[in-house]
């Protein structure tokens, strides 16, 4: 039994063993000393490298680990680094580090001019060589625009009125975030809210508004608008002009002299836009004001719409009005 | 061993010159040559991550209710795409490994390339016989950058939903044309339809892996066909190539780069977390949040957009051009546009058509070096200029002063660093000049004596 061990554990590991050497021929790689050493070094790593890899799947295994995540993704990067150690070692202390050269690949003159000879022979039965071009070109493009053209099944190509579409109307109430009516009373100077339209889709561009209230004695709304603000309480859609993010931020107090005005600013590029002046452009890239909502209070305290927007909702596209353009 | 499956080989598919031919292709060496290679392995490590990613992630805008174990997000409303990917954090094991080392294999793919496109612009390896490789190199930076967008986008958290609707804002700035891409892409205003999310899917996860993939391939062919460049040494010439043999030589050692990126990314992926989309929080069109950010390839693009003046091209009262075309299409295109016509404009300029397979230094193409670095600090300005509300966030430096700084820097360093740079280099060919000359007359002191 013991010898049988000794024998398995000698043809495992022995060295020496009868390699077959291509004998009487020249060498290719050039011949190098044995480095034990790195040999070493190198088993070592591979050994450190398994045991981590172990490690990984005994983390993987274990249940409630704290900072599992941690150790399974320290256990997995070990294993690399260790196995990528190795190499390292092999490749510079193992292997012979020689200096080849070879040519840079040639050109082929002669063949370019076969292929071209090729080519135009081909040709030579044909006598109106223009036309068939002109026509073969014509079938050619027909086909493709015909190919690509079940593309335009993605979405109403031509069909732009959707941007205009709002579910603001006259009389429909504002709600809160948990589908409360925003009442006057409820909006305080100083902060701002989001408001929706009662029972609408909340995620469509028209929908969501930002509303704020200033001292009526600040705002300076254009003429057209009197009467769109009671109480001072003005409403803008949320949907920045430029790019679409939501306007999430309101510069109120300020910080004179430096901001001197109240604004709301979309986070995303920072689009400025005056409250007070009927969400005029005032810093930030966007080139169209913010659409103003008209609103009113009703009987019972509550804040409605006066009527749609002042403008089109959302990002600018060409062909959109600057001013005005109710949707 | 050895010799029976050779044989095999060469038996079935006559391969066995190519197989020699190939195992003694020679490698020059240089540490610059490894970028490409990282961004090769970080590829190999998006795939194989993604695909595991793909057995749980969930692509659908369906809005179901949260009842994982995160406790913050509870009973929320969220798209079972955002759902799916809490739940790959959160409870598949090693989800969160897997997910982590996804992103940071983006984020390390893009850098790479980037760095690896910057290594061939300052030493010429894109001129004849390479302009090809080059220009498919350029194809898949614009590819990985989309890709990378589309990844995150995916997700369906508040900075993916920010991130497409400034997507969607600039394919509506598109003059002529924006209103309709945006209809053929989204089907309805944003957040458009729920079948967005699938179409984001199949090109993040087929499309354009295959793409790029298909681009990687025909890269190294090229590259193999016209062979390295190298810098010259000692033996090196335009003619020959010097350097290590595939095998034995090269194999351990690019091994050692594969593991080594391996390692760094599952490292970063396990102990350095990233985009914990759990605290960023469902998307939702009313909501937004302030120092948001994207990932790092993106930021050049907010940072256009941001510094952008707020003008609109305006005939009348219609709106012609919006401004988020400029910072947002228009310059990635005069980015881009700029890499793609550099070889041939510097075959023009230069006029010289020769091949050359010998790299320069920077130093000794002292305008080419000059007007590269001068290009890229007006891009690195640009997205320096993206972090600045970071700055403000944190430091409370004025956002709108910043803006302003940085409009006139963006010009001004570009400017500072081409006159700058076309002195440093020929200060320094100057210098070795001068080097030269003194060791020359050193030695002809030394005879003499």
């Amino acid at each position: 039994m013991k010898r049988w061990l000794v024998a398995a554990i000698v043809l495992l590991l022995g060295r020496g063993r009868g390699r077959a050497r291509l004998r009487g021929r020249e060498r290719i790689v050039p011949p190098g000393f044995p480095d034990r050493r790195a040999e070493n070094v190198v088993l070592v790593l591979f050994v450190c490298a398994a045991a981590c890899a172990v490690g990984f799947v005994v983390v993987y295994a274990l249940e409630d680990v704290p900072s599992q995540t941690q150790y399974l993704g320290l256990s997995l990067g070990l294993a690399f680094a260790f196995i990528a150690a190795a190499c390292m070692v092999f490749a510079k202390r193992l292997v012979v580090t020689e200096e080849a050269d070879e040519e840079y690949g040639p050109t082929h003159p002669e063949e370019q001019e076969n292929v071209e000879q090729l080519v135009r022979e081909s040709g030579d039965r044909v006598t109106r060589r223009r036309l068939l071009v002109l026509a073969g070109g014509a079938a050619g493009t027909a086909l493709g625009i015909a190919l690509v053209t079940p593309a335009a099944s993605l979405g109403p190509l031509l069909d732009v009125s959707s941007f205009y579409r709002t579910p603001w109307r006259r009389g429909v109430r504002l709600v809160d975030e948990l589908g409360r009516p925003l009442t006057a009373d409820d909006v305080e100077e100083d902060t701002f809210y989001t408001a929706y339209p009662e029972r609408a889709d909340r995620e469509q561009m028209g929908a969501p508004l930002v509303v704020v209230r200033l001292k009526p004695v600040e705002l300076h709304l254009p003429d057209d608008r009197r009467g769109w603000a009671p109480d001072g309480i003005v409403a803008y859609s949320k949907i920045c002009t430029h790019a679409g993010c939501a306007i999430a931020l309101y510069r109120k107090p300020t910080f004179p002299p430096v901001e001197p005005r109240p604004a709301l600013i979309c986070p995303c590029h920072y689009s400025t836009f005056d409250p007070a002046a009927g969400g005029k452009v005032i810093f930030g890239p966007a080139g169209r004001n913010l659409p103003q909502l008209p609103l009113l209070v009703d009987g019972s305290g509550n804040l409605r719409a006066g009527g749609n927007f002042s403008g089109p909702v959302g990002p600018s596209w060409w062909g959109v009005r600057k001013h005005g353009a109710r949707p | 061993m050895i010799r029976r499956v050779v044989r095999f080989l060469d038996e079935r598919s006559g391969g066995a010159p190519f197989i020699r031919k190939s195992l003694r292709y020679v490698f020059p060496d240089h540490w610059s040559f490894l970028l490409g290679e990282v961004a090769l392995y970080s590829f190999v490590v998006l795939v194989l991550s993604g695909i595991y990613l793909t057995l749980f992630f969930e692509p659908s805008l369906v809005q179901v209710h949260y009842h994982g174990p995160y406790v913050p997000l509870q009973g929320r409303e969220m798209s079972e795409a955002y759902k799916s990917a809490v739940d790959i954090s959160y409870q598949v094991k090693a989800g969160l490994l897997i997910r982590q080392t996804h992103h940071w294999a983006a984020d390390v793919f893009v850098a790479a390339i980037v760095l690896h496109l910057l290594r061939i612009f300052f030493t010429g390896a894109f001129r004849k016989p390479r302009d090809l490789t080059y220009y498919v190199g350029v194809t898949m930076l614009g590819l990985a950058l989309l890709e990378g967008y589309l990844g995150y986008s995916m997700v369906d958290d508040l900075l993916s939903g920010m991130g497409l609707a400034i997507g969607y804002g600039v394919v509506m700035s598109i003059p002529f044309v924006g209103a309709n891409l945006a209809q053929l892409i989204w089907g309805d205003p944003y957040p458009g339809r729920h079948e967005f999310e699938s179409r984001m899917y199949a090109f993040h996860v087929l499309l354009l892996p295959l793409l790029i993939a298909t681009l990687i391939a025909l890269h190294l062919v090229l590259v193999a066909a016209r062979h390295h460049t190298q810098f010259r040494r000692s033996r090196e010439t335009e003619r020959r190539v010097v350097g290590i043999p595939t095998f034995p030589g090269y194999v351990p050692r690019t091994f050692g780069v594969m593991f080594a990126v391996f390692a760094v990314l599952f490292l970063l992926g396990g102990l350095v977390q990233i985009n914990p989309i759990w605290e960023w929080g469902p998307y939702h069109l009313s909501q937004a949040t302030n120092g948001a950010q994207p990932d790092w390839y993106l930021g050049w693009l907010i940072g256009a957009l941001r510094l952008m003046p707020n003008f609109d091209v305006t005939i009348g009262n219609y709106t012609l051009v919006p401004n988020a075309f400029w910072g947002g299409a228009a310059f990635p295109m005069v980015v881009f546009l700029v890499l793609y016509l550099w070889p041939s404009l510097e075959r023009r300029l230069t006029s010289d058509y020769a091949f050359h397979n010998l790299l320069n230094r920077p130093r000794d193409t002292p305008w080419r070096t000059a007007i590269g670095v001068a290009f890229f600090t007006w891009v690195f300005m640009v997205f320096v200029a993206g972090a600045s509300d970071r700055l403000f966030v944190l430091f409370a430096v004025s956002y709108s002063g910043q803006i302003w700084a940085y409009r006139v820097l963006v010009w001004v360093l570009p400017a500072v660093a081409l006159v700058l740079t076309k002195r440093i280099c020929d200060e320094l060919v100057r210098s070795e000049d001068v080097e030269r000359e003194r060791r020359a007359a050193e030695a002809e002191a030394q005879a003499l004596a």
